[in-house]
């Protein structure tokens, strides 16, 4: 089966529908950030944040540290604010229940909705999509990966 | 001597941080990217993340320290770790047995990491020796081991140059002062070295640097104003008036004239050359006080840096335990 990321982004978009022109599109790195900047932009938002979850994850006692460069970011006071949560994918819920925590050292938002292109189950902890461009239940030994050419996104699926 | 490098797991990963000598590349550029990450953690609401939450750190002094013992606190405490702080008078203590059995005793009371500060050389490592025999899953950090290393001052230095100065490859750096006594300079040496540095410099009087200093990849200079020439790093060292044994500098003064950093001797250098300084720093003596306070000066930074590299060499050292023990 084939996954036309660009096509669920806009599918994502129409799910959405109207929101405030103000809401926060808060992409989780490093997937997320991809579709959340092309999500903003198709849903008309400007406040674009972004959130490494690393130092929220909840493997770290058994794999370490996650070495990577991204970091979090807002244009915005996250204190009060609407925000959108944007992966690219949703499986156990574990990145979000991260992202959650990463999101709220920065303050207390007014409401946070998730928003996600695939849905593959495997649900680990009780966090489900508000938005969902597509569900496909997938094994837990397949990857399912997005990938980015030059801006051009791209799902790739590699049988494990 | 030291034969095995007890710092690295056998699938070289950072396992205790002792010394910056031999310690590969990609870690020495993982911990400086992974700092990069905790830099901000001071700007948040929430000054805190999660990582060590659990563990107890303590902090075993047996030299006095203020900037680092404290800065080693923060950076615990933004991991979520409790810290226990003992300091301990060297004095009261023998080497050998005593130290082991103080660790003995501190394991017992189910610590998971030691930063150590000593005044002999080689006390850190001789403790993570015995942890790996003993207790495999505590980490050490060197916080200063008599004159041989201070490798969290020298990863926060190298932090300082990259921030300032993007990379190493085309800098000069000139290290000024007593090299004799400076664990500072040494793990600055052997980082800067292998973070491909091409041009490091020590500059001081020949009562202050070691014999066959070159053979750290070092060019050596007694003129300071000769050595000081369009360089793009200036680290100043302090004087270590309490490790000289006999008369090795005629006076304070006298070195503030041939050695101390001037605007005039400042000059020499690139005019965006960056003055650095480990503290504590003694004005007048090393360093003119309007250039400590000048705009080329980043000795505050490096303070606020020393917490972010601090924070990423702890979450290293304290995880992923899980599959290597």
């Amino acid at each position: 089966m084939q996954l036309d990321a660009e096509q669920l982004i806009t599918v994502l978009a129409e799910k959405i529908g109207n929101t405030t022109p103000d809401i926060g599109v808060v992409g989780i790195h490093t997937g997320g950030v991809w579709v959340a900047d092309k999500l903003a932009a198709k849903i008309g938002a400007t406040r674009v944040g972004r959130v490494a979850v690393t130092l929220h994850r909840d493997d770290y006692a058994t794999r370490g540290l996650h070495p990577q460069k991204n970091k979090t970011e807002f244009g915005f006071d996250v204190n009060g604010q609407h925000i959108l949560l944007v992966d690219d994918v949703l499986q156990s819920g574990r990145t979000v229940r991260a992202a959650l925590n990463e999101l709220f050292d920065f303050g207390r938002p007014a409401s946070v909705k998730l928003a996600a292109l695939v849905d593959r189950g495997g649900r680990e902890l009780p966090v489900q999509a508000d938005y969902i461009a597509i569900t496909m239940p997938l094994a837990g030994s397949q990857k399912l990966e997005l990938t980015n050419t030059g801006g051009a996104l791209r799902f790739e699926i590699l049988e494990g | 001597m030291l034969t095995v490098n007890p710092q690295l797991t056998p699938d070289k990963r950072l396992r205790h941080l002792l010394t910056t000598e031999g310690l590969p590349k990609a870690i020495i550029e993982n911990i400086l990217d992974t700092a990069d990450q905790f830099v901000s953690v001071g700007d948040r609401e929430v000054k805190k993340v999660p990582l060590l939450r659990g563990k107890s750190v303590f902090n075993l002094f047996f030299e006095n320290s203020t900037r680092t013992r404290t800065t080693f606190e923060i950076a615990a405490k933004r991991l979520s770790a409790d810290v226990i702080n003992l300091n301990i008078n060297a004095s009261s203590t023998s080497k050998g047995e005593s130290l082991v059995d103080t660790i003995d005793n501190l394991i017992a009371m189910d610590a998971d990491m030691f930063v150590v500060r000593h005044a002999q050389s080689g006390a850190a490592h001789l403790i993570a020796k015995h942890v790996n025999a003993v207790r495999p899953n505590v980490a050490v950090i060197n916080a200063g081991d008599g004159r041989h290393a201070h490798p969290t001052q020298g990863l926060l230095d190298m932090y300082t140059i990259r921030h300032y100065k993007k990379s190493f490859h085309n800098l000069s750096v000139a290290i000024v002062g007593d090299i004799l006594h400076s664990r500072v300079a040494r793990s600055g040496i052997h980082a800067l070295t292998t973070l491909g540095c091409p041009d490091v410099r020590v500059i001081g009087p020949k009562t202050l640097i070691p014999t066959e200093c070159e053979r750290m990849g070092v060019s050596v200079h007694h003129d300071m104003m000769r050595g000081i020439e369009g360089c793009d790093v200036v680290m100043m060292l302090r004087l270590q008036n309490e490790r000289m044994e006999g008369p090795l500098l005629p006076s304070a003064q006298e070195f503030f004239k041939s050695y101390g950093l001037t605007a005039e001797k400042l000059a020499r250098a690139k005019p965006d050359a960056i003055v650095m300084h480990p503290g504590p720093m003694n004005r007048g003596v090393e360093i003119e006080s309007t250039i400590a306070d000048g705009r080329q000066a980043v000795i505050l930074p490096q303070v606020t840096f020393g917490i972010a590299v601090r924070m990423a060499v702890m979450s290293m050292v304290g995880a992923g335990r899980g599959e290597s023990a």
